[in-house]
């Protein structure tokens, strides 16, 4: 077995690895290496091939290639040591981590740091209970995406979506466009899952009908799909009698939700977030083990791959810290505690001694609220919604002034702040 | 095609239907000189019943005195660690437990001790507090239990494709998609249609399963009928495994089944079912919300731990019972040389080794001459298992082959060794493929993977990825190249 000796490990070299290991080594790390189950590096973004990709973090307007690509050239320019076709098995808390390839069968890679950035899984049918038959023509809109935009195959010519996740929105989009014909997409909240540029730019301007409050209730046909039954739902997503509607359709998409990969964190011992399905992490990005950091969709699902750049960038560079031994202990904790109206909240611990983003989404959408930090911050938010992430920045001077070792992120209408006041 | 056009073929025996039971005694026959031909309707073999079933290897206490079901219960269990070794298939011994959430349960499950006694079955009762600290994560309220050490897990469609591999090695001869179309005596001759061929059989086993009755009506003999009961199962993730050790059987609360257990599987997954429910149409495999619901509710109370999120798949298949309520092993009292395996429900995988190792002693007493193969192989060549060795075995046979350095399945860590091994042991489609190694089978349900194991399994079969299946003709999952149906048009 070869043995391998680094200073940061990043697992995964998707849009979060890839920006992990460049900050890596920008802050001085010296043996970088990126571990990459694919034959080349890019992640999900390399199936991604319509735009919309880069706005903030470049303002222009790039495929999903063209993004990768940007920083796949950045990265030929550096020394990161970068491991193709190389599937990671098992990473254990001592920070060894197991991985093999057909080139050099297994490698032990024993590493200062290392940053997890395998990012997600879609959900699948069973994860649904979806009753009926199991006939083929159901994919995770992924997977189909992956067959058109990568292997060239179309899955078939008249499908249904369920879920209004971004992915299932731009797969109606680019199953029109290969001349298929989409019939419906089918969400059961009250309102689209995905960004609202993608409801225009891939529903309406495609004439797709939207069906909110509804869901798939049935699977109908034995060898081929054949069609489904939909229906609309009560409050608590129980389908109501009498609204069933079959639609005919030989092709089933699934966009409904994503889950971090975290198997390889847990069977490190990893503490994980019941609710992201991530690591718990600090302000460093470093998780419940020490020198094992977390970024990207491995931690929470981002919308944006905008912000997964910047926050691996974060997790990278603390990384290289804690591999040079720069990465202090900090002197305080504070628990970050998910408040009124607020699904989740990283980072979970913080230590006031450095700058801190917090990334964060609301459990429903609301109108012209304020988003409050810990009573350190408030910022007008002309209207939330689940699917698009808050950010919000708060450096030492503010999170000093905070009184306890709690601080409570919270979305509060304007009238209750000045209630308080 | 004509029946005049069709190949004719002749052979000793003929069996139709490649579930457990027709591949089993497909494999019993192989160790005689005899032709054997095994006709199965589907892509592969262990797709009807088989592939749906729960998987435990029972103990033989459940089964009422003087029925088929218990004189092959017990001794089809003490079959299994030899069959599953020499076939080198997965099987645990974890144990069953039956267990009592109340003091007048308790009675049935003294009943069932007393039973496991006179039978011989390993049994132990268990106080309370010995369940609890055999089972910690089992319903607290919990009184008692009998446990039977000596059951276990298979994976079923594993052990009927391994046994048919191995009968085929060993010269018997396997046909799929091969439905036998109709059936007649002619000149005291057995004769089946198929599609392609016209086989004419000195006997014919009929181990057709939920068909069996059909087939036995074609040859005009109507003395049984099958009766479908479907049943629904739910599987867990893997995080899950070692949630309870054995299988946790229920007190049963009804005649016809031994209520909804919850399973560890072979390979370790929870799994929750099944129902029992009398369907109208044989191929009802669909699953159901009030189904999930009536599981869980049940199940709940014997594992209150059970958590719904973490439930991967489900899917439901249809148990081939009889109007008898027992199995119906027996030569047709009508059609000379027609055997009947039929009926065969709980507990026939179980049972299943026991009545295949019976049917060379049925086939004797009919008038056939049996001799033993010399060159027999009971064994069949071993299957590797990458997950499951250790870091230096698994670096070595990266040297000896590189596929095995190449990971395919990242859920169940599966290497494109062991699918292009699978392809080559007759996987010819994805649920072929994803049954023999589980690639495909674990938390993302394949999303990943099938894309690579549609290309593996076109390169090594030569046929185009549009023509990769899922389980047969008409279940291709990818239908047109990119631009085709621009080309075409939706119509």
């Amino acid at each position: 077995m070869r043995e391998l000796l680094v200073d940061v490990a990043v697992i995964g070299g998707g849009p979060a690895g890839l920006a992990a290991a460049l900050a890596a080594y920008k802050a001085g790390a010296g043996e970088v290496l990126i571990i990459e189950r694919n034959h080349e590096l890019g992640g999900i973004l390399q199936q991604c091939i319509h735009h919309g990709f880069g706005l903030h973090r470049f303002k222009a307007e790039l495929t999903g290639p063209e993004y990768a690509q940007r920083f796949i050239n950045e990265l030929q320019e550096t020394e990161i040591r970068v491991l193709l076709e190389t599937m990671v098995l098992e990473v254990t808390k001592e920070r060894d981590i197991y991985a093999v390839n057909s080139r050099e069968g297994m490698l032990k890679i024993k590493a200062k740091a290392i940053v997890l950035a395998m990012g997600c899984r879609e959900r699948t049918r069973g994860a649904l209970r979806i009753p009926g038959k199991r006939p083929a023509g159901i994919f995770s809109a992924g997977t189909a995406q992956r067959y058109i935009n990568i292997d060239g195959y179309i899955p078939g010519r008249k499908a249904v979506i369920l879920g209004s996740g971004d992915i299932g929105l731009i797969m109606a989009r680019r199953l029109t466009l290969e001349g298929a014909k989409v019939e419906a997409v089918v969400e059961v909240l009250p309102y689209a899952a995905g960004l609202a540029r993608n409801v225009v730019q891939c529903l309406e301007d495609f004439d797709i009908p939207l069906y909110l409050q509804s869901t798939v209730i049935e699977i109908h046909g034995d060898e081929r799909l054949e069609a489904v039954t939909i229906a609309q739902v009560d409050e608590t997503w129980k389908p109501i009698q009498g609204t069933e509607q079959r639609i005919e359709c030989d092709t089933l998409l699934l966009s409904v939700g994503l889950i971090p990969e975290n198997e390889l964190s847990s069977g490190a011992g990893v503490e994980l977030d019941p609710i992201t399905n991530g690591p718990k992490v600090d302000d460093t990005l470093m998780t419940s083990i020490p020198g094992v950091f977390a970024c990207g969709n491995v931690l929470h699902v981002h919308d944006l791959v905008d912000n997964v750049s910047k926050e691996a960038e974060r997790a990278g560079g603390f990384a290289a810290h804690y591999a040079l031994g720069q990465l202090s202990t900090p002197v305080k904790r504070v628990k970050v505690e998910a408040g009124e109206n607020i699904r989740y909240v990283v980072p979970h611990m913080i230590s006031l001694d450095k700058p801190v983003e917090f990334f964060l989404r609301v459990q429903r959408p609301q109108e012209d609220v304020l988003l409050d930090v810990g009573g350190l911050r408030q910022v007008k938010k002309p209207s939330v919604r689940p699917s698009e992430m808050l950010n919000i920045t708060l450096t030492p001077e503010v999170l000093r002034k905070l009184e306890g070792d709690t601080l409570r992120v919270r979305i509060v209408s304007p009238e209750e702040v000045g209630a308080d006041a | 095609m004509k029946r005049k056009e069709k190949t004719k073929k002749a052979v000793q025996v003929a069996i139709v239907g490649g579930g457990i039971i027709g591949t089993l005694t497909a494999r019993e026959l192989s160790r005689y000189e005899l032709d054997v031909l095994l006709l199965e309707k589907e892509a592969e073999v262990g797709w009807g019943t088989t592939k749906a079933n729960s998987g435990i290897v029972h103990a033989g206490i459940h089964e009422d005195p003087g029925t088929l079901k218990a004189r092959y219960c017990f001794p089809g269990n003490q079959m299994f660690p030899k069959l599953c070794a020499e076939l080198d298939v997965s099987f645990r011994q974890n144990g069953i437990l039956v267990v009592a959430l109340s003091p007048e349960e308790m009675d049935m499950v003294h009943m069932y001790y007393q039973r496991g006694l006179e039978r011989g079955v390993p049994v132990r009762l268990l106080s309370r507090e010995e369940v609890v600290a055999q089972e910690p994560n089992l319903n607290p309220e919990v009184v008692g239990a009998v446990f039977a050490p000596e059951g276990g897990a298979v994976m079923p469609f594993e052990l009927a494709a391994a046994a048919m591999e191995n009968a085929v090695a060993n010269g018997a001869e396997l046909m799929v998609d091969s439905p036998v179309l109709d059936a007649w005596v002619e000149d005291g001759k057995k004769y089946l249609e198929t599609p392609t061929h016209i086989v004419e059989a000195d006997v014919v086993i009929n181990a057709a399963g939920l068909f069996a009755d059909e087939i036995a009506r074609m040859f005009g003999d109507d003395s049984f009928s099958i009766l479908p009961r479907k049943g629904e199962e739910y599987l867990f993730d893997l995080e899950l495994s070692g949630l309870v050790k054995s299988t946790i059987f229920p007190v049963p609360r009804s005649k016809v089944s031994k209520g909804v257990l919850v399973i560890s599987t072979a390979d370790g997954n929870v799994m929750i079912g099944p129902t029992s429910d009398d369907v109208e149409d044989k191929d009802d495999v669909a699953t159901s919300y009030s189904g999930f619901e009536r599981i869980f509710s049940e199940t709940r109370q014997l594992v209150p731990g059970l958590d719904p999120r973490k439930i991967i798949t489900q899917f439901a298949g249809v148990r081939a019972a009889s109007d008898r309520g027992d199995f119906v092993i027996e030569f047709s009292a009508t059609v000379p040389g027609l055997l009947h395996l039929a009926g065969i429900e709980s507990p026939g995988l179980t049972a299943a080794p026991a009545i295949a190792a019976d049917v060379p002693k049925m086939l004797e007493e009919h008038g056939l001459r049996l001799v033993p193969k010399r060159d027999f192989q009971p064994r069949r060549e071993g299957v590797v298992r990458f997950r499951e060795l250790s870091r230096e075995e698994q670096d070595e046979l990266i040297r000896k082959n590189p596929a095995f350095g190449r990971m395919v399945c990242r859920c169940e860590t599966v290497t494109e060794a062991e699918i292009v091994d699978a392809i080559r042991r007759g996987a010819r489609t994805l649920d072929g493929v994803k049954f023999r190694t589980r690639a495909g089978a674990g938390r993302c349900q394949s999303g990943f993977c099938q894309p690579v194991i549609m290309e593996i399994l076109s390169r090594e079969l030569g046929i185009p990825v549009e023509q990769v299946s899922k389980r047969g003709a008409g279940t291709e999952p990818v239908h047109y190249k990119a631009k085709e149906l621009l080309a075409k048009g939706v119509s």
